[in-house]
């Protein structure tokens, strides 16, 4: 105990990275199975059924088959520079998501808050800088597998993110504007109180800039040309195979969440509930929703499973059982409040992310590239000299 | 041996192979990545410094949009790897030595500067007077005209870079 | 903590790897990395000497070098592509036209 509290930054920083990691890439796996699901059900078919109740078992199916595929590297490719860029992307974008802060930070072990890694006082300044590092994985990759298809797809999308990553910094500054700081906690707590306060009602065209800026810098449709199917083979990932196209694939799926992530802090208070503290009937929430989950799937157990998915889905359904008794303990009440809000917010953004993938058509490149230039700049810059007006004759 | 030392003699270890890296490299890819890395270091020094917002400037604009503009040109001109000919006997009985010799005069007259008592404390300085509002505070006091001037600039290699790209064609 | 005479080596030693950098290659796209490379141990003196002596105005010069630095590196790679396209070649030494 002496060691924790004499080392407690470093103890606390490990534990929490490491239960961290392990939460995401576990969330990284099945994002792709809810993606999967959603997209299939707009289409009107099922998805991902048979491997697991429900598909749940497919991310599991997935992953051993990457790791299991002969792994082939081109032959006349920069050897360094192709194992490299997988593990730049990869890496980048996980360690944005040590910057975010899950939860309030005055709860805290040994001194330490819970529910940031990293809580830094330019927090914003930092995670745009390491996305805009993430361009290089991208670049790399085109140019190293040394082909065709491969290097325009890499150009293609290494120039989408940079021109898009101007309106993205842009669209935020409105957001830093009226909270007058870079650090994520205190954009938070300046959105304090109810749903009306926070900044996505001042801020709104900031935030669909931001949105629209978010969904092509993250290369996903309608912006995802560079790496669509049916116009590049597969874009800049083409020559990959197995553990490194899974890096690429966990890569995206994580710069999706981190964007998400970033649009719940930034515009709809973070891990704020939308309703005032003073209705105490929100501390149940949490609780009574996990309980009403696993209702729904005790009903489905019962009725339509069969055979080994019928035992797969009662796991799940204790395991929702166990997480709603957790969260009504008396105790874990107010700390559940923080994540609940902040994991439902951004799982409502990811939702809005996959049906904008199962609905829209795709952008074509000069399209896409005068879009962000002659509108969406132009938008993010008057939206930031619009808010700094209002606030110069609202601050006299 | 604390941690900010340690720290330091990390991230300089790290710039100077960067360094290294980028004139012995063969491939201009190769030498582009190794400037990239000395740049991160460099950022993670001004950090130790109490920098804080010069750090991020540098990752946001230098590593992150100039050093994409190099490998840009570097893969639209395909550069290959440059060939190796025999140094001139200038170079290589002259010109080795004395760039040594230059690299470790510097060391040697610095070392011997009178800046050596200071000492650095980036962890404490970083909410202190180096903070991004004291910056900005400056830069739009007293450094205003230098910065709308720098606008001006950059206008000016904007299109510069534009009419140059066209005749080209 | 740390000295600040150490930052002043690294960005001396830094310095002299670009001057042997910009001197000895023959590529015209690694001699601009080169003088990037000069640029940044420059800025890293700056930012020594803005803490040693407590002044802010060392941080604003490696602002503006920054800015300007990006800017130079811009109009330079499109006189570079420019050149490259005319001279089939990267080579400084195949640009010798003014040689007597």
């Amino acid at each position: 105990m002496d060691f924790i509290s004499e080392h407690a930054v470093l103890v606390v920083s490990l534990i929490k990275i490491a239960v961290l990691l392990f939460v995401v890439m576990t969330a990284l796996a099945y994002l792709t199975w809810f993606e999967r699901k959603v997209v299939a059900r707009i289409q009107s078919r099922w998805g991902p059924y048979y491997v697991g109740a429900h598909g749940l078992l497919q991310p599991l199916a997935d992953g051993l088959k990457f790791l299991f595929k002969e792994d082939v590297t081109p032959p006349a490719s920069d050897r360094l520079v192709y194992t490299l860029a997988p593990f730049l992307a990869l890496s980048l974008a996980l360690t944005t998501l040590a910057l975010i802060p899950f939860g309030p930070p005055d709860i805290q072990v040994f001194g330490q808050p819970v529910f940031v890694v990293a809580d830094s006082s330019i927090g914003l300044l930092f995670l745009f800088a390491i996305t805009s590092m993430g361009v290089y994985g991208v670049a790399l990759a085109g140019w190293s597998s040394n082909s065709k298809y491969p290097l325009l797809g890499g150009l293609r999308s290494s120039a989408q993110m940079v021109s898009y990553e101007v309106s993205l910094t842009l669209s935020v500054v409105g957001v830093l504007l009226l909270a007058g700081s870079f650090s994520f906690n205190g954009i938070i707590e300046h959105q304090g109180g109810n749903i009306l306060h926070w900044h996505v009602w001042p801020q709104i065209v900031g935030f669909l800039c931001y949105i629209t800026a978010a969904i092509a810098e993250t290369n996903r449709v309608p912006f995802d040309l560079p790496e669509a199917e049916t116009e590049l083979v597969a874009g800049f990932h083409t020559e990959y195979s197995s553990f490194k196209f899974a890096m690429f694939f966990m890569a995206e799926y994580a710069n999706m969440i981190t964007v998400s992530c970033l649009a719940t802090i930034l515009f709809f208070g973070g891990w704020l509930s939308p309703f005032p503290d003073s209705w105490t009937w929100q501390l149940f929430l949490p609780g009574v929703g996990l309980i009403a989950l696993g209702l729904y799937c005790l009903y489905d157990t019962v009725k339509e499973m069969r055979g080994i998915a019928q035992l797969q889905f009662a796991v799940v359904t204790l395991l929702c059982f166990a997480g709603g008794a957790i969260c009504l303990i008396p105790r874990v009440m107010p700390i559940a409040q923080g994540p609940f809000w902040f994991v439902t917010k951004v799982g409502l953004f990811i939702f809005f992310y996959v049906w904008i993938r199962g609905t829209l058509p795709r952008f074509r490149y000069d399209q896409l590239m005068s879009f962000g230039w002659k509108l969406l700049l132009p938008v993010s810059l008057a939206n930031l000299v619009g808010t700094a007006l209002v606030i110069l004759l609202v601050k006299r | 041996m604390s941690l900010p030392i340690i720290l330091f003699f990390v991230c300089a270890a790290l710039a100077v192979a960067g360094a290294i890296a980028l004139i012995v490299a063969r491939e201009p890819i190769h030498s582009a990545l190794s400037l990239i890395l000395v740049m991160v270091t460099l950022a993670v020094l001004y950090l130790l410094l109490g920098a804080e917002f010069i750090a991020a400037v540098q990752v946001i604009v230098y590593a992150g949009a100039v050093m994409v503009l190099f490998v840009f040109v570097i893969m639209l001109l395909n550069a290959s790897a440059e060939v190796r000919t025999n140094w001139s006997k200038m170079a290589m009985y002259v010109g080795v030595p004395l760039g040594i010799f230059l690299l470790l005069e510097i060391a040697y007259w610095v070392w011997r500067s009178s800046v050596g008592p200071n000492v650095a404390n980036g962890a404490t300085a970083a909410t202190g007077a180096f903070s991004t509002r004291a910056l900005s505070m400056e830069l739009f006091k007293h450094y205003l005209f230098p910065f709308e001037v720098t606008s001006i600039l950059i206008l000016i290699a904007i299109l510069g870079a534009l009419v140059l790209a066209k005749r080209s064609e | 903590m740390v000295p600040i005479s150490y930052y002043l080596v690294l960005s001396g030693i830094l310095f002299g790897l670009g001057v042997i950098g910009f001197v000895f290659k023959r590529n015209i796209i690694t001699i601009f990395m080169a003088i990037e490379l000069m640029l940044n141990a420059v800025n890293l003196a700056f930012v020594a000497f803005a803490r040693a002596w407590n002044q802010l105005d060392g941080l604003i010069f490696v602002f503006f070098v920054i800015v300007v630095a990006a800017a130079e590196a811009a109009v330079g790679l499109a006189i570079a592509i420019v050149i490259a396209q005319n001279r089939r070649s990267l080579n400084v030494e195949d640009v010798n036209l003014l040689k007597f």
